[in-house]
């Protein structure tokens, strides 16, 4: 545990894991104190459910992709090396972000904060690339309203990019978090459920140049 | 959580009295214990697998389809394959996904979801494969 | 708003505005609103009457200050779910003043007759009374059912997430808000409750109606997803010790599978109108008529979320009255095990029957084989359902109080209408039947004898739970056989013209052989309207008799499940101290075995959450949200966008969320309620009495 901001804090996280290793205490069942597990299962159940979101997109990807409307289709348009930097970013993001995470457990801020830096700095990367390549293709004529199969390129890989977006907005307030009071248990199941999160979108961009780009173009 | 109550209980003691008694609920109700909850935490090394796993992972497919060393035909499958595999090292070193019983409902949930998700993708491909075939021949595309 | 607008206003009605106003106002102009509809006048000047009325008498009676820190910014469970089901009664009006309507002008239109609706207004109506009753009345009555009673039935004292239920409502309360502002202003969707493309493309319907349905849909759909995650995260964490799966009651069981499948299908629709939504906005090619766009395919994923939705409505309900079956037989529910099979049965296999939804697209015969299949299968866990509930009855005692009532009523109704659904799930006769008002009657048959009758179950069985008062028998009598006659009174009728071959959404049809029957049909829905009437006064009758019918023992029903273990209405901890849980059915456990309306000696603090307007205001700004996208009122779409974000963060800021109720506190409620219990013969402070029956 962080050092404790007060007293009432310090007793309160005994009474923490004075409950969380008894999880038959009478308390147990309507008691607000033991957040983790329960925020971490409940966001796990929404990631879940993001995953179906997804798993829509890319279904709707599927079914469209040669529907080109005598436009462009993915071979013409894809530039794997691009592609590639692009994905070396979010790989670096999830080793940094997993670097936090260490930092957290040995109650480092300061490793914390640089790390979520890095790992900031690479999703801004990356949103930047995603962005350009956009306009790239948008000035190229090949916009979403070319064809059905660059609406769906344009809709599946720009719903990624809004979550690495948020994912990028929700890193800015931790920052203010972490600098505010440090690594309280409260930041702590935030750092948790974000590393979820950015974890889980790097799930999905493997599914996307897999399916999107590699495939596209092979 | 900081909670700036007022109302403090005075007996620590007496917030946790007589052990219940615990039967077969034990397992569901789930291991609270907040160091081994639902993602666990991995060490510097197993992210560092991890991550050397994904960059080799992430590296083969680009290679081989930027080499055009083989036919779609069967580039496809391949790259797919190590896709699915590359997917669950990031669930084992990333997101840390394992079989202890504090997961069981994650995982049951992610279980769950992959059924979905399969059935969601496949049943798609399928129905509107048919139905461009019966109801739209002349706009099948023409590979 | 427009009235103090800047000079060039009165010039809005022609094309060419000035950028200011085209700025402030998007799309939206003074004509925007149809003068010119008597109707539509009549009915939008009820609405805001009535608004204007309930402002009125809330401000006359000084209750702002109530109203703002007991219900709008609550987080208890228990009055979000009251605010659920209140939203859905009066939704309820609403989507039923549309069915009306719509039965009258086919019965005037069916022999020679136009009718009094323009074909534009009827398509209208038909579009808003199927996502009105379906997305704003059947949803929030059963999403409200659950929030008040599952966590009272696992001995929770909250749901996982407080705040994250404040907001679910309210997201789906700005839904609804949308669905209403729609009447008046501007237009609704003309295209079904399902928005089919191409006809919902922006080539086809260039008016606001389909992006008022998009975006409320969106909105209100956003709020459920939530509330769904929240509620599976309550029913994993937080049950009483000694609640193992098995032992949770029937319909905390339904609850956990119609949320799952909640999270697993409402993304599809989000993503499928998402498509649509960028479509019509953005000019994008999924499901348009050129640039090789697919409309074949929006079918395919909206009824991929839409046939899940069909249980996510109707699982519930047998939770329902799987729990007033036991209760009013006085028998625990027979084959427990087999009702929670096939719970989980069906949310699988509700996800692999969406074709049967548009067998005669032309899929081919494999395709449509395998559903067919499917869905038949689908049915064998519903039948099992039925026997558990008739063995259940048999050879128990049973009482018929108004909400077995309702279970005897929906077991007749929906087996004839699972049946005429097995029919339909036949390809061949689908074919036949497919689009006709024969499907029409089939699936009102089951929505509303298995969803709305279970509902009606519901609010009998739990309101004096909520509330501490039983609802009048009498009035719930009249009621009950209005809506069961009515109901088949104005569908039988709609089987045979579906037979016939009658297809529906028809807004004229010269037959004469066909009036009758519609004729009969209105009569049928006039007499569910009495129906609807004697419910609503039997609610204010009962408000105005409330001390006559008082229920001061928690427990007016003899029932079995922890909920009743508690005072009614609950305190807002709902247990003073949480119960244990040794077996099945656990109240009527521990009134069998003494332990029950047992007073501990002393109480501890409980903690608590504080209120929070943080979710009222996220909803309340996202109605503006889902307002300025529909006009294309960026500037307000986008400023809305960004308050909501704000506040979301901003509430992660907020320190001071929870608190300790002194054991003081509890106490004096608790020897309130305690008093009540001596005085009812039934508990002595310290000294375990048995259960007085």
């Amino acid at each position: 545990m962080s050092k404790p901001a007060n007293p009432v804090d310090h007793y309160e996280n005994q009474i923490d894991s004075a409950y969380d290793h008894n999880p038959n205490d009478a308390h147990h069942a309507g008691d607000h104190h033991d957040e983790g597990p329960k925020v971490t299962l409940g966001f796990w159940i929404y990631l879940m459910s993001d995953c179906i979101l997804f798993a829509s997109i890319f279904a709707g990807y599927a079914v469209l992709k040669d529907a080109t409307a005598g436009g462009p289709n993915g071979r013409e348009l894809f530039d794997l090396n691009y592609v590639a930097i692009e994905t070396a970013l979010l790989l670096i993001s999830s080793l940094t972000y997993g670097m936090a995470m260490i930092s957290m457990e040995a109650n480092k801020l300061k490793g914390v904060i640089g790390w979520l830096a890095m790992t900031a700095l690479c999703g801004l990367g990356f949103m930047g690339m995603e962005i350009y390549e956009f306009a790239h293709l948008i000035h190229e004529g090949a916009g979403p309203d070319r064809s059905a199969f660059l609406s769906a390129f344009f809709t599946l890989v720009g719903t990624h990019g809004l979550h690495v977006t948020s994912g990028l907005i929700w890193m800015g307030a931790m920052f203010v978090h972490l600098f505010k009071r440090g690594l309280t248990p409260a930041n702590r199941i935030r750092m948790m459920t974000l590393s979820l999160f950015w974890h889980f979108l790097d799930i999905i961009w493997i599914g996307v140049f897999t399916i999107v780009y590699l495939m596209g173009a092979a | 959580m900081s909670t700036p109550n007022t109302a403090k209980p005075k007996t620590p003691k007496a917030l946790h009295t007589k052990p219940v008694d615990i039967d077969q609920s034990h397992a569901e109700v789930a291991h609270n214990d907040a160091h081994h909850d639902t993602a666990g935490h991995g060490t510097v090394k197993s992210y560092l697998i991890g991550f050397i796993l994904s960059v080799i992972l992430t590296a083969i497919p680009f290679g081989l389809t930027m080499a055009h060393m083989l036919p779609a035909s069967s580039l496809i499958p391949v790259v797919v394959a190590i896709g699915v595999v590359q997917i669950l090292v990031h669930l084992y070193f990333f997101l840390h996904m394992n079989t202890s019983s504090s997961q069981m409902w994650n995982n049951a949930a992610f279980v769950f979801t992959v059924l979905i998700v399969g059935i969601l993708i496949v049943g798609s491909l399928w129905v509107m494969y048919h139905l461009n075939t019966n109801m739209m021949p002349g706009m099948m595309p023409v590979e | 708003m427009l009235t103090h607008a800047e000079p060039a206003a009165h010039a809005a009605s022609t094309a060419d505005v000035s950028p200011l106003v085209a700025f402030l106002f998007g799309k939206l102009r003074l004509d925007s609103i149809p003068w010119h509809e008597p109707i539509i006048m009549i009915a939008g000047g009820g609405m805001v009457g009535a608004a204007v009325l309930v402002v009125a008498l809330i401000t006359y009676f000084k209750q702002w200050k109530y109203l703002w820190t007991e219900w709008l910014t609550s987080v208890d469970h228990k009055k979000i779910g009251a605010m659920y089901i209140i939203l859905a009664l009066i939704m309820l009006l609403r989507g039923f003043a549309d069915a009306l309507l719509m039965r009258t002008q086919q019965a005037l239109a069916s022999n020679g007759g136009a009718g009094y609706l323009p074909p534009d207004h009827f398509d209208q109506i038909f579009s808003a009374h199927g996502v009105i009753m379906i997305f704003f009345m059947a949803m929030p009555f059963v999403i409200g059912l659950m929030n008040v009673v599952m966590p009272l039935q696992i001995g929770a004292r909250d749901v996982a997430f407080p705040y994250l239920n404040s907001m679910s409502f309210w997201l789906t309360a700005a839904g609804a808000i949308l669905i209403n502002v729609s009447l008046v202003v501007g237009e609704f969707s003309h295209a079904g409750w399902l928005a089919y493309p191409p006809l919902s493309e922006i080539e086809f319907s260039p008016g606001v109606g389909t992006d008022y349905y998009i975006w409320a849909l969106q909105i209100s759909g956003l709020g459920t997803l939530l509330s769904g995650v929240n509620l599976i995260a309550t029913i994993f964490k937080m049950r009483a010790p000694g609640m193992t799966l098995m032992r949770m009651p029937v319909f905390t069981w339904t609850t956990l599978a119609a949320n799952m499948l909640i999270v697993a299908a409402f993304p599809i629709l989000t993503v499928t109108l998402a498509m649509l939504g960028a479509d019509r906005y953005l000019g994008m090619h999924f499901f348009t008529n050129d640039g090789g766009g697919n409309a074949m395919m929006y079918v395919n994923l909206i009824w991929a979320w839409g046939h899940p939705e069909v249980y996510i409505l109707v699982l519930p309900a047998f939770g329902i009255f799987s729990e007033v079956v036991a209760t009013f037989s006085r028998k625990r529910l027979f084959g427990y095990d087999a009702m929670v099979y096939a719970t989980l049965c069906i949310c699988v296999l509700s996800f692999i029957v969406w074709l049967h939804h548009f067998f005669t697209m032309g899929a081919g015969a494999n395709v449509n084989a395998f559903f067919g299949i499917a869905t038949m299968i689908i049915s064998i866990p519903t039948g099992v359902k039925i026997f558990n509930w008739l063995f259940t009855m048999y050879r128990g005692r049973v009482r018929l109080e108004l909400p077995m009532l309702w279970t005897l009523g929906f077991i007749i109704t929906f087996v004839i209408g699972g049946m005429t659904g097995v029919l339909l799930a036949v390809p061949g006769a689908d074919y036949v039947l497919h689009n006709s008002v024969f499907l029409i009657a089939h699936f009102h048959n089951v929505i509303i004898g298995g969803v709305v009758f279970g509902c009606i179950a519901g609010l009998n069985y739990w309101f004096p739970k909520a509330f501490g008062f039983k609802l009048h028998t009498g009035l719930g009598k009249v009621s009950f056989w209005c809506w069961l006659i009515g109901f088949w009174v104005a569908f039988l009728p709609l089987y045979a013209l579906g037979l016939m071959g009658m297809t529906r959404r028809l807004d004229f049809m010269n037959n004469p052989v066909w009036h009758v029957y519609l004729i009969v049909a209105l009569c049928g829905a006039l007499l569910i309207f009495v129906g609807i009437l004697a419910q609503i006064a039997q609610i204010v009758y009962s408000i105005w008799k409330r001390d006559e019918l008082r229920d001061l023992t928690g427990d007016p029903w003899d029932a079995r499940t922890l909920e009743w273990a508690t005072s009614s209405p609950p305190p807002f901890y709902n247990f003073a101290v949480v119960p244990k849980v040794g077996n099945h059915d656990a109240f009527w456990d521990a009134k069998q075995t003494g332990t029950a309306y047992v007073q501990p000696k002393s109480y501890e603090p409980i903690h608590m959450p504080h209120n929070t307007y943080s979710g009222f205001l996220i909803g309340i700004v996202s109605a503006g949200l889902g307002f300025g996208l529909v006009w294309h009122i960026w500037w307000m779409a986008g400023g809305a966008l960004l308050v909501m974000i704000g506040l979301g963060i901003a509430h992660t800021f907020n320190e001071n969320r929870d608190y300790y109720v002194p054991a003081e506190e509890v106490k004096a409620i608790e020897d309130a309620h305690f008093a009540n219990l001596k005085a009812a013969g039934l508990a002595k402070a310290g000294q375990p009495v048995k259960a007085g029956k």
